[in-house]
């Protein structure tokens, strides 16, 4: 395989925690919130995935680039993580669908990366101490003026990525099925794939489109996209779901959870160290079922009097600004909200990701019920 | 859902003896069953025949039976033990194969017996071919194309029809690991392939299928609950491609050649598997093939049950999947069960790891010359390694130095030889990929030869040429990590430990690795176990070592493994207060040892490995616990050990130690012949001969061994027709107590680990009982021993003569605590922890059953191995058998190791000039059974001579039909054959391999044969009584304080 250039560097983080490694990306240092993914597989689609906007991702697993990169495992068209934290890159491109080796790769699409970091001993400071700013430097940056770097990087509390993320224009993708139109915050192509492998006609808005707008396009079903960022700092695109609820069926996945919710009067909050992987148990409360999820999300939902989780396994019903709202779908991790249903109201949504895209396929089932709701 | 309360008592079946294809993951399984199921509150019977076994412990079960795993037996144990359920899926195949038995037999129906885990259907839509196929093919899953075939002559109109496809690929139904598989390339194998398939089978049946050699193969273990929940504990890929059976590859997990959608299209595969087979609840393995080019999937078999790919995934990942998989069998769901590791979360999620595991093989062709040692599809290693590290570069390093290969592969040959011997699976593929590329041979023409993914090729090749060292910019350091199931997301409760290379983080004074060890203020102790099983060095070896474990932590001292099997019960997180799963070099030990400073080091139980630590790390200034290590050296040492004998006036055969071949040749005039020859320092009497001639020695001397300074060679006079005696005994250094006198029903030169013993002894007298007992006394007093030592004795002529000794823990130590109901291992542990013998509680009298060993050798594993017992060790396993009397015991064993004798029909006889005389005693015997006796001319006149009639039959010399075609035509019953030769030459090793082959009992030994017919007049009197160990030994052992009491619950007087 070709061979990985190796230069020293460092990871700073805000608290001052120093993990030494050779810098192996691009040559540009790299600013963001330091999280942590526990998927096996799947680096490129985590790095193309719009939600990592702003962030700096450690991959738990040790080895990562061991099947190269191809045009067909991209999430949107560009990479959005800032950086990448590894504890050993390969370049590999020997694998049948490898059209680059990764670590090339995010040289040429600009990314920083840094390798031979301790992953394990970083992930269980951010375990234990939340994730935190960070940056990736090469040893020549003094660590001094690296830390002033890192502490002027804003933090992701009352971030808003999704304008960052969002097209600025409509996209129309032809289908005969229903139209569903996503408010865009940063969708996945899994997303996409899974409405168009259901024969859906699509179309893509700017997250800060008005309610007229949506309508206009006449949806038959209003998505909410995944995407990146603090749910709170999107207030104007949870005062048009507001206004579309009820008007039109309204089901969302992801940062379109936390706004839906958000929009019949939820809170949301910051976990410690987020939910990111591919091997979280979901149970679906209305069957019992337990899926496996794949998850990449930093706030998660509040239940009506605050509460971050839910001991029992129930399907609890809150009274919302909406009517009542049942608990569909919960961590079993955590037991923190994975999922809501309005009952006055055609609306749904799931905290994680049932298109996959790095993960399992549990839960792609998913979409059929998201149609179901389709005018 | 939770647990099921309509049942109350479940049987639970085991493995049998260590076989290859099936070893001891079973016993770790089985073992975490029992502790599961009992913690749940039902009552456990279990069945078992290989006292080896942590399983068979009697405080593990509430009613534990040493008996053969056959209907007749169980039914038996069925009939009055009365169980509401049976559990299948965690003793193997033989477990699965014997639950189906008893279905077809109506066992379970008339008794009201339901089959839980998996179900009679499940079994079977699984474990039949054709029922697999149309299962796969109502799933919409694609299979290689296949044809069942039932003979010979429909695989050759398959082939002339096109139906078949050259290579194919051979499968017998319903055998251990493959056996009797393999792959054909050309219509003459495919005939001869396809009839020992044939035979293999128990259903002459076999599946002949497309060839997918060289695509990569991947495994998947399932588990499912009853609500249908499903997940992937661990995916491991092959490192070999397809063609090498999977118990034989160097296999990697995680997955690491695979893209997240071909990982997610298995994935979703393997959950369509277990649901369409329908395993109800459990783990499941699911093999697939993937074309590396194309990325097709083909769906390879499934096993319904717990496996050693199971076992491996449990190691590699910190889940326990048999432990689960009991308690789903009994009712729980998958979310009702916490994560043992984080206990915070459920056991409904799937393991993440954040390192790379590697296991490798060990083989054993050494032991049986003329084997063919080419990988297959039939599978051939004795043992595994498994090894943890933070990249591939560093598991696979671990891996290969955890194997302990006695010798280096040889590489001795030109780069195209080279070439030409890797595009050949073997034992040393790995070592030739290491030369290879140490010789700059074009990763291409590697490539092209192993057809191994280029991705591991680019590793092996940079771990090759670094020599094993990482970076030399590298600032790395040493730490230890845990094994934690979810990459470090949650706190791990559980003390798993690996070693790993890492950068120091932090700065300045501070700059330091994160060490996870998580050590209390307790005192620990490090007990070594025994790495990778091999012949001469098993389960056995483990069994103690998990023993040794118990006792320390019930002493109130952490108890500390470092071992790197990965089928044991000994590296279950669960059985030490920490575990180290790592290489038993003296390095790697040390750095553990380092870190635990703890108050001592137990070396006397884990077999050689250990030992051949011992001396390192004395010198590095550890604490060995137990006997000196110069008393092992001692006894190790002829000059020395021989001294000590004399000067305690005690008889040893005349030997002599040559430190080169010349030497050898002189000192065999003064020892005299016959000798026995062997290399000092070995278990299993690895290249150990009986030479009847200066002739003989020099033909050892010349294939064997290069005698020098380091390796010295042992000659010692071989006493013919001697009685064999082992010993097993405890001393504490003051006193000594004499726990097991062993005699071994075949005569001296015998290996013993291959003889089978009974205990208590059959012929020797009072007084001879009592010179043993003192001979063993002064010998361990003398030697210094502070444990258990175990002694060979040959009685000759009225005479007793040592023939060695060994103060450490030895292969009949579980036998012997099963036979006389006192856990010799944990006693022997508490002396070195420095009680005394006096405190201890060891039976005053021998017990007043017969109990018999007897030994399993895979000679139908090695074809062109001949099926003869010797001096060097070849059984990969035992059983045990108890009854009243010697003959119903031995033939108890005898069934146990698959071998029953038949109760009537024909026996063939033919034996050595000098077994003449006893012969046709033994005939005469055999004719008033009612046998119809056989024999080549000359042994049939000397049987006729005494008036017993006799049927004559060629010898091969003389042509068809001959004494192998009877016994291929199934005429022969039983052949009692004793060697006059070895080799491919003589007639003995044709009939013993016609007898192998076709599973027909094969006695090679007068006095075996004599036990035979003792043993096949006993079984006319009906089946056997069945015994349960908690009535032979009414007194158990109280838990956790060190001393033996009465419990009256536990006796069923």
């Amino acid at each position: 395989m070709p061979e990985v250039e190796r230069r020293a560097g460092y990871l700073l983080l805000e608290d001052g925690r120093r993990f030494d490694g050779f810098v192996c990306g691009a040559d540009s240092a790299a600013l963001g919130e330091v999280v942590f993914n526990t998927s096996m597989t799947g680096y490129q689609e985590s790095v193309s995935d719009p939600s990592y906007a702003g962030q700096l991702i450690t991959f738990t697993y040790p080895l990562i680039g061991n099947y190269g990169v191809s045009q067909a495992a991209m999430e949107s068209d560009r990479v959005h993580a800032r950086g990448v934290i590894m504890r050993e890159a390969k370049n590999a491109e020997s694998a049948a669908t490898a059209e680059m080796g990764w670590v090339d790769w995010l040289r040429d699409c600009g990314v920083a990366a840094i390798e031979g970091v301790d992953t394990r001993a970083l992930v269980r400071h951010l375990r234990d101490r939340g994730a935190m700013r960070g940056g990736i430097f090469d040893h020549e940056t003094a660590e001094g003026e690296a830390a002033d770097r890192v502490s002027g990087e804003p933090g992701m509390a009352g971030a808003d990525f999704a304008r960052e993320v969002t097209p600025s224009e409509p996209v129309e993708l032809p289908g005969a099925g229903p139209h569903v139109v996503a408010l865009d915050t940063g969708i996945k192509q899994s997303i996409l794939k899974e409405f168009r492998k259901r024969d859906c006609r699509l179309t893509l808005l700017p997250c800060s489109s008005s309610v007229a707008e949506v309508l206009s396009t006449d949806p038959d079903l209003v998505f909410l996209a995944n995407g990146p960022g603090d749910p709170s700092a999107l207030e104007y695109v949870t005062g048009t779901v507001r206004d579309l609820i009820g008007r039109k069926p309204v089901v969302g996945i992801c940062l379109g959870h936390q706004l839906l919710c958000r929009a019949v009067g939820l809170e949301t909050f910051k976990l410690p160290f987020g939910h990111r992987g591919a091997n979280h148990p979901v149970k679906d409360l209305e069957t019992g079922r337990i899926e496996i999820t794949s998850q990449n999300h930093g706030f998660a939902v509040a239940g009506p009097g605050g509460e971050e989780r839910f001991e029992q396994d129930d399907p609890v019903v809150w009274s919302t600004d909406f009517g009542d709202a049942e608990l569909t779908h919960l961590n079993l991790y955590d037991r923190t909200v994975e999922g809501l249903r309005l009952r006055d109201a055609s609306a749904m949504a799931v905290q994680y990701h049932p298109e996959a895209g790095p993960g399992p396929h549990d839960a792609r089932h998913l979409f059929d019920r998201f149609l179901e709701m389709a005018s | 859902m939770p647990r099921r309360d309509d049942i109350e008592k479940i049987l639970l079946i085991g493995s049998g003896p260590i076989v290859i294809g099936q070893a001891a993951e079973f016993d770790y399984s089985g073992a975490q069953a029992c502790k599961v199921l009992r913690e749940e509150g039902y009552e456990v019977v279990l069945v078992n025949s290989n006292p080896a076994t942590i399983m068979t412990d009697p405080e593990l079960s509430d009613r534990t039976y040493l008996e053969p795993l056959l209907p007749g037996p169980l039914e038996q144990i069925i009939e009055r033990e009365r169980p509401d359920a049976l559990l299948p899926t965690l003793g193997g195949q033989t477990a699965l194969n014997l639950a189906k038995s008893l279905h077809d037999e109506g066992v379970l129906q008339r008794h009201g017996v339901e089959l839980i885990g998996a179900d009679y259907d499940a079994i079977h839509r699984a474990e039949d071919r054709e029922a697999f196929r149309e299962t796969m093919d109502a799933a919409g899953l694609r299979m290689p194309w296949s044809k069942i075939i039932t003979s010979v002559g429909e695989a050759e109109a398959g082939l002339a029809e096109g139906e078949i496809k050259l290579p194919a690929i051979i499968r017998p139904a319903f055998t251990l690991g493959g056996q009797g598989g393999g792959v054909a390339y050309s219509e003459t194998e495919l005939a001869q392939i396809v009839s020992e398939g044939l035979a293999a089978s128990p259903i002459t049946q076999v599946l002949v299928e497309e060839s997918v050699i060289g695509w990569g193969e991947y495994e998947l273990e399932v588990m499912r609950d009853c609500n249908d929940n499903v997940v992937i504990i661990c995916s491991i890929e092959n490192i070999d491609p397809m063609g090498v059976h999977t118990g034989d590859s160097v296999t990697v997990a995680p997955a690491q050649t695979l893209p997240d959608p071909v990982y997610q299209d298995l994935r979703d595969q393997a959950i369509k598997v277990i649901r369409a087979v329908g395993v109800e609840t459990g783990g499941s393995n699911v093999q697939f093939a993937v074309n590396p080019d194309s990325g097709e999937i083909v769906v390879i078999e499934m096993n319904p049950r717990v496996s050693r790919s199971s076992a491996l995934a449990s190691k590699a990942t910190g889940f326990p999947i048999a432990k689960i998989a009991a308690k789903l069998a009994v009712g729980y769901t998958l979310d009702e069960i916490p994560n043992d590791i984080t206990r915070a979360t459920p056991a409904s999620f799937e393991p993440t790891i954040d390192y790379v595991v590697t296991k490798m093989p060990r083989f054993a062709f050494e032991k049986f010359p003329g084997a063919d040692s080419t990988l297959t599809t039939h599978m051939k290693s004795v043992g595994e390694v498994m090894a943890i590290g933070r990249t591939f570069r560093e598991s696979y390093a671990k891996a290969m130095r955890s194997r302990e290969l006695d010798s280096p592969a040889d590489t001795d040959c030109t780069d195209d030889e080279l070439v030409d011997r890797l595009a050949i699976p073997s034992a040393e593929r790995f070592d030739l990929l290491d030369e290879a590329f140490s010789r700059g041979i074009d990763d291409s023409r590697i490539h092209a030869a192993t057809m191994i993914d280029p991705w591991f090729l680019a590793e092996i090749k940079e771990e090759a040429l670094s020599g094993g060292a990482p970076d030399a910019d590298d600032d790395l350091a040493l730490a230890f990590k845990s094994v934690d199931t979810c990459a470090a997301e949650f706190e791990a409760e559980t003390p798993y430990y690996y070693s790993a290379l890492e950068r120091p983080a932090g700065r300045g004074s501070d700059r330091a690795v994160e060490e996870e060890v998580r050590r209390g203020s307790r005192a620990s102790v490090v007990i070594l176990g025994a790495g990778p099983n091999r012949i001469g060095q098993g389960i056995e070896f483990d069994y103690c070592c998990v023993h040794a474990a118990q006792t320390v932590h019930e002493s109130g001292r952490d108890a500390v493994m470092i071992n790197c099997n990965p089928e044991t019960v000994s590296t279950d997180y669960d059985t030490s207060d920490r575990l180290y799963f790592e290489p038993l070099t003296l390095d790697d030990a040390l750095a553990v040892i380092e870190r635990e400073k703890p108050e001592g080091v137990i070396v006397q139980f884990g077999g050689q490995t250990p030992l051949r630590l011992a001396r390192g790390l004395e010198d590095a200034g550890v604490n060995l616990l137990g006997t000196p290590v110069d008393a092992i050296d001692l006894a190790e040492d002829r000059g020395r050990f021989g001294a000590l004998l004399r000067r305690l006036d005690i008889a040893h055969p005349p030997y002599g130690t040559a430190l080169s071949a010349e030497e050898a040749v002189a000192i065999s005039e003064d020892v005299g012949f016959p000798l026995l020859v062997r290399p000092s320092y070995v278990l299993g009497g690895r290249a150990m001969e009986i030479c009847y001639s200066p002739e003989a020695l020099s033909s050892y001397l010349e294939r064997n061994v290069k005698a020098d300074q380091e390796h010295p060679l042992l000659l010692d006079r071989f006493l013919e027709n001697a009685v064999e005696v082992d010993v097993d005994a405890l001393c504490d250094g003051e006193t000594c107590v004499v726990a097991g006198v062993m005699q071994h029903v075949e005569e001296a030169g015998i290996h013993s680990g291959d003889s089978a013993c009974v205990l208590p002894p059959m012929s020797l007298g009072e007084e001879m009982l009592d010179r043993i007992s003192e001979t063993t006394e002064s010998i361990a007093l003398e030697l210094g021993v502070i444990g258990l030592i175990n002694i060979q004795f040959a009685v000759s002529n009225g005479d007793l003569y040592v023939i060695e000794a060994n103060p450490r823990a030895s292969r009949t130590v579980p036998f012997v605590s099963k036979a006389i109901g006192a856990p010799l291992a944990k006693i022997a542990c508490r002396l070195m922890l420095g009680e005394s013998l006096a405190d201890q509680s060891l039976p005053a009298e021998p017990p007043g059953y017969v109990s018999v060993k007897e030994a399993v050798v895979p000679f139908n594993r090695f074809d062109g191995a001949d099926a003869l017992l010797g001096p060097e060790m070849r059984s990969t396993g035992e059983v045990m058998g108890v009854a009243d009397d010697f003959p119903t015991a031995f033939g108890k064993a005898q069934a146990a190791a698959g071998a029953a004798l038949p109760v009537d029909g024909t026996v063939f006889i033919s034996v050595t000039d000098t077994d003449k005389p006893a012969a046709t005693q033994l005939a005469s015997r055999f004719h008033d059974l009612d046998f119809e006796i056989l024999a080549t001319p000359g042994t049939a006149q000397s049987i006729r001579a005494m008036g017993v009639p006799v049927r004559e039959i060629s010898k091969i010399s003389q042509g068809s039909p001959n004494v192998v075609d009877c016994i291929r035509g199934g005429e022969v019953d039983l052949v009692i054959n004793t060697p006059t030769g070895s080799g491919a030459r003589a007639d003995g090793y044709a009939i013993r391999s016609a007898a192998v082959r076709k599973g027909v009992p094969c006695v090679t030994t007068m006095t075996g044969a004599s036990a035979a017919a003792r043993a096949i007049f006993a079984s006319r009197g009906g089946a056997p009584a069945v015994h349960a160990l908690q009535d032979l030994h009414p007194v158990t052992e109280g838990p956790g304080d060190g001393t033996a009491m009465v419990s009256a619950e536990d006796s069923d007087a």
